[in-house]
C-alpha cells in the first residue's frame, strides 16, 4: 500500500475562481524521498498543507496512511511530522523547551519528552544550545531545531516545505546530511523545493508542478533523459542579441532572459558550429544536463512572467 | 503510540503560557495587577471617601463600597490584557497558533486554552486584591470570599470578548476601540457610586453593560447583601461570555483555515 495516494486533487480558496491546485495525482511509497518542484505559485505549498491535514481538499481524493484526512485529520496529524516554511518556533521559550512543549501537544508525557528532547538535540547538533532562547539562534540552527521538533512523535512521514530556502551553503549541507540520515532510518520524506541541486541530492522521485498541475513525474535521471539532451551549451550574448543569435544558430535552443541554452548530445560540436556561423558569444560553457534544464523546459514560460 | 491530548489540548496552551511566565511567580504577577486598583482604592476609596463618609442608603464606608467594584474591574482587566494584546501578537506576528495546526491540537482547544489561562491570571489578581481589601479592613461579610469566584465569571465574560476582539482586530490600533468602550464603562458602570444617582433612561443604559452586572455581583457578595438578584447578574455574565465565546470560536476557525 502506498503511504499517500492522491487522485484529481484540487484546492480552491473561498472567494477566488483560481485553483491553487487544479487536479493532481501521485503516489508516495514507504521509505521514499518524494519531491515537489515548481516555481513560486505552482501550488506546492497548497499541496503540502493538504498533505499535512491542515487544509481540506476542494476536490478529488486523498488518502494518507490509508485514511481520509478530512475524517481522521487529527489522528493523522499525530503520525506526521511537518517542517513549515517559516520555522514558527516558540520564540519565548528556550531550544529544549520548544521540543518538550511541542511533544506535549502530541499527547506525549513530560517524562518521555525530557528523554526524547536530549536525543533530538543531539541529532540536530544543538546540544550545547539547549538553554538558549530561540531568538538568539542563527537561521541554520533554527531550521535544524524545526526539523528536530517535527520528529518528536517519530513520524512515519516527514513533510518539509522548502527546507533550505534562505540558508547559507554550509548550513544547507549540514541539513541535507541530517535528512539523509532520516531517510536511511526509514522515514518517508516529502519535500518541496525550487533548488534543483537539492532535488537531485535528496529526491528518489519527484513531480514538477506548474500552475497547479503536474507537468511531469519521474526520477531525476528519467526526467533529464526524457526532456533534455545529454549535454547543454550555455551561451551569453550582449543584451538584445540573444534572439538574433538563437535564430542564426537554429536547432534545439531555449532563450532565457540572460542566456541561451543549446541542447545537444555533443556540446562541443555545437560550439564549433557557433564559431562557424560567425557568432561571437561573451561566454560559452559546455556542461552536463541537470534537473534545472528540465525545470526550465517545463516551466520556463512562467519563470519569465 | 501516544493518546491524543484531551479537550483539543486546551490545558497545554495554559501550560505553555505558565512556562513563558516562569520568570515571575504568581505573587509578582499579582503585585503588578493589584498596583493600579490599590491606587484607585487609596485615592478615591480612602481619599474621596473621607469627604463622602458613608454611602447613603447602603450605610457602609465609601472605601468598602468601592473596593469590591475595583476587585471586579481588576479581574476583568487581567483577563482582557491576556486575551487582547498578547493573543493578537501571537496570532498575527508570531503565528503561534498556526504552528499548532499541524499538531493534534484543535482550534477550539486553543481558544478554550487561552480563555482558561485568562481566568487563571484573573484568579491570581483576584486573590491578591482580596488580600489587600482585607488588609485595609474593608471586608464586611464572610461572603466576600465568594467575590473571587464571581470575578472568575467576569474574567470568563471579558476574556471571551477579548478573544473575539483579537480575532477581528486589523492592527494594534483596533484595540483603541476596545479602550474607547472600556474606559467609560469603568467610570460609569457604578464603580464609584450606586446606580440610583442616574435618571431613569441612563440607568437602563448602564444596567445593560456587562461590567455593571460584574460589579453588582461582586459588591453584593462583598457587602453580604446576598439575594436572588445576584443570580440574574451571574446569568447575564454567563450568557454574554457564552455568546462571545461562540463568536470567538467561529472567527478563529475562519482565520485558521486561511
Amino acid at each position: 500500500m502506498a503511504l499517500i495516494e492522491a487522485e484529481g486533487l484540487e484546492k480552491r480558496y473561498p472567494g477566488t475562481d483560481f485553483a491553487a491546485v487544479a487536479g493532481i495525482g501521485f503516489r508516495v511509497e514507504r521509505g521514499e524521498a518524494f519531491g515537489f518542484l515548481g516555481p513560486n505559485g505552482a501550488g506546492k505549498s497548497s499541496t503540502m498543507r493538504m498533505l499535512a491535514c491542515v487544509s481540506q481538499p476542494s476536490g478529488g481524493s486523498l488518502r494518507i496512511l490509508g485514511e481520509d484526512p478530512v475524517v481522521h485529520g487529527r489522528a493523522l496529524r499525530a503520525r506526521l511530522g511537518v517542517v513549515p516554511q517559516d520555522d514558527a518556533l516558540d520564540l519565548q521559550l528556550t531550544v529544549r523547551e520548544n521540543l518538550i512543549v511541542y511533544g506535549l501537544y502530541f499527547g506525549l508525557s513530560l517524562k518521555r519528552m525530557r528523554a526524547k528532547s536530549a536525543e533530538l538535540l543531539e541529532f540536530a547538533q544543538l546540544a550545547d544550545k539547549a538553554g538558549e532562547r530561540v531568538e538568539h539562534l542563527s537561521g541554520g540552527m533554527r531550521r535544524r531545531l524545526t526539523i528536530a521538533r517535527s520528529l518528536v512523535n517519530d513520524p512515519e512521514i516527514l513533510l518539509l516545505d522548502e527546507p533550505t530556502t534562505g540558508l547559507d551553503p554550509q548550513a544547507r549541507h549540514i541539513l541535507w546530511d541530517r535528512l539523509f540520515r532520516l531517510k536511511s532510518a526509514g522515514v518517508t520524506l516529502i519535500l518541496t523545493t525550487h533548488y534543483m541541486d537539492e532535488a537531485e541530492q535528496l529526491c528518489d522521485r519527484l513531480v514538477i508542478m506548474d500552475k497547479g498541475l503536474i507537468a511531469d513525474e519521474g526520477t531525476p535521471r528519467e526526467l533529464i533523459d526524457r526532456h533534455v539532451t545529454r549535454e547543454v551549451l550555455e551561451l551569453r550574448f550582449p543584451p538584445g542579441e540573444q534572439e538574433q543569435a538563437a535564430e542564426k544558430l537554429g536547432g534545439d535552443v531555449e532563450v532565457l532572459p540572460d542566456r541561451l541554452l543549446c541542447y545537444a548530445d555533443d556540446g562541443d560540436e555545437v560550439l564549433t558550429r557557433v564559431t562557424e556561423v560567425g557568432l561571437r558569444p561573451l561566454t560559452a560553457l559546455v556542461r552536463r544536463a541537470t534537473l534545472e534544464d528540465v525545470f526550465l523546459r517545463l516551466t520556463g514560460r512562467s519563470l519569465t512572467d | 503510540m501516544s493518546r491524543l491530548p484531551a479537550a483539543g489540548g486546551a490545558h497545554l496552551v495554559v501550560l505553555r503560557n505558565v512556562w513563558v511566565h516562569k520568570g515571575g511567580t504568581p505573587w509578582t504577577m499579582a503585585l503588578f495587577s493589584v498596583y493600579e486598583p490599590i491606587l484607585y482604592l487609596l485615592a478615591l476609596g480612602v481619599g474621596v471617601g473621607a469627604l463622602v463618609g458613608e454611602v447613603p442608603g447602603i450605610d457602609v464606608p465609601y472605601a468598602a463600597f468601592v473596593a469590591p467594584a475595583l476587585l471586579a474591574v481588576a479581574m476583568m482587566n487581567s483577563a482582557l490584557e491576556e486575551t487582547t494584546n498578547t493573543v493578537y501578537g501571537k496570532l498575527t506576528f508570531d503565528r503561534f497558533y498556526h504552528s499548532l495546526l499541524v499538531t493534534p491540537m484543535t482550534v477550539r482547544g486553543m481558544v478554550a486554552g487561552e480563555l482558561l489561562w485568562a481566568a487563571a491570571r484573573a484568579l491570581v489578581t483576584g486573590v491578591g486584591f482580596l488580600a489587600v481589601i482585607a488588609a485595609f479592613g474593608l471586608v464586611r461579610s464572610p461572603w466576600a470570599v465568594m467575590a473571587v469566584p464571581a470575578g472568575l465569571l467576569t474574567a470568563f465574560a471579558f476574556g471571551a470578548f477579548g478573544l473575539a476582539a483579537a480575532g477581528y482586530a486589523r492592527g494594534w490600533h483596533s484595540f483603541q476601540y476596545v479602550q474607547l468602550v472600556m474606559l467609560p464603562m469603568f467610570l460609569f458602570a457604578t464603580t464609584f457610586y450606586p446606580v440610583t444617582v442616574y435618571t431613569e433612561w441612563v440607568r437602563v443604559l448602564v444596567e445593560a453593560l456587562p461590567l455593571y452586572h460584574a460589579i453588582e455581583l461582586s459588591r453584593g457578595l462583598a457587602l453580604g447583601e446576598v439575594g436572588p438578584g445576584l443570580l440574574l447578574n451571574a446569568a447575564y455574565l454567563v450568557v454574554f461570555g457564552g455568546v462571545m465565546l461562540a463568536v470567538a470560536q467561529a472567527r478563529w476557525a475562519t482565520l485558521m483555515a486561511r
